[in-house]
């Protein structure tokens, strides 16, 4: 089961924490990936520590022009593009009375705009491989917001609707779209948080734990497998119960 | 029959897995020969890729019928 022997996977934001253990848990089920993300170093790291079946991909996601050019470099590495997970994402939180049109923007064009130009960048090899598997990562505050988050919320919750949209539209040519939704996930972001934060954080969380970077690898191998062939269009929330939808 | 014509028919009834005598000069994609909106993207898609041109999106919305496609080839090449 969820063998993934001789795909290949692009994986966007592969030198953050989620993204990292997503690209590992992919190459681990024998996938050849393409590590994505604006900063080289800790992406050279992880392609140092996956050995083989592993290239590099520098990309700064505001810039057009670099995101077009991601697909067709992911393609002349690895010879096809199988799986591609849009997992990289910003964040530019403030409370909206406050939120700039910057704010806006950049959060609107680095986590939904480049999502869809990668998308329509991989959708023609798919189709003609009448096979395909796209993984966009969302959010658990795209279906239930958060006060500060207007913009990453909306940005979230665009791509459940543009994912539903393109699913719907490529799905007799074998390909399938789906969003992993993850909940509270310990990343160095969550780090940060005071005791009394997460104290109350894990007030909401029925199984009374944060998630781990594993636990969102875990659900993009799924999707991103054969077995997951009647699977699309659908949002899979990781979350341990916080919201249940 | 043109050459262009023979190597379009072809991609037509095989893609579209439709009967060659359907595919006439006047006959269109989607009202003759059962294509959806994503067939036709794909018919244009293997067209370029038959002839080595480039279909520029809105010249492929005016490639409606099998006589379009062989003369927009044509004129192409």
């Amino acid at each position: 089961m969820f063998d993934l022997t001789g795909k290949t996977a692009l994986v966007t934001g592969a030198s953050g924490g989620i993204g990292g253990e997503i690209a590992r848990a992919l190459h681990a089920r024998g996938a050849t990936v393409a590590l994505s993300g604006t900063r080289t170093e800790p992406l050279e790291a992880l392609a140092a520590e996956l050995g083989d079946r592993v290239h590099v991909l520098p990309c700064n996601l505001s810039d057009a022009a670099a995101v077009e050019a991601l697909p067709k470099q992911a393609v002349e590495a690895m010879g096809a593009l199988d799986i591609l997970v849009n997992n990289a994402g910003i964040t530019r939180d403030n409370l909206f009375m406050r939120m700039s049109d910057e704010e806006w923007a950049q959060v609107i064009e680095v986590n939904l705009t480049s999502t869809m130009r990668l998308c329509r960048g991989v959708l023609r090899g798919m189709m003609k491989a009448r096979a395909g598997r796209i993984v966009n990562i969302s959010s658990i505050v795209g279906t239930t917001g958060n006060p500060g988050q207007g913009n990453y919320a909306a940005s979230k919750a665009g791509m459940v609707g543009m994912s539903k949209s393109l699913a719907a539209e490529v799905a007799s040519r074998g390909i399938t779209v789906n969003c992993i939704a993850p909940g509270f996930i310990t990343t160095a972001m969550t780090d940060k948080l005071g005791d009394a934060q997460k104290e109350k954080l894990l007030g909401a969380i029925p199984a009374g734990r944060m998630g781990e970077s594993g636990d969102i690898a875990a659900a993009v191998v799924y999707l991103a497998s054969d077995e997951a062939g009647y699977v699309t269009g659908q949002t899979l929330h990781v979350n341990g119960g916080m919201a249940m939808i | 029959m043109s050459d262009v014509a023979e190597r379009v028919k072809k991609i037509v009834v095989e893609h579209l897995s439709v009967d060659e005598d359907k595919v006439t000069e006047s006959a269109s994609f989607i009202d003759d020969l059962g294509a959806d909106s994503l067939d036709t993207v794909e018919l244009v898609m293997a067209f370029e890729e038959e002839f080595g041109i480039e279909i520029p999106d809105d010249a492929a919305e005016t490639i409606q019928t099998f006589g379009d496609a062989v003369k927009f080839i044509e004129n192409a090449n």
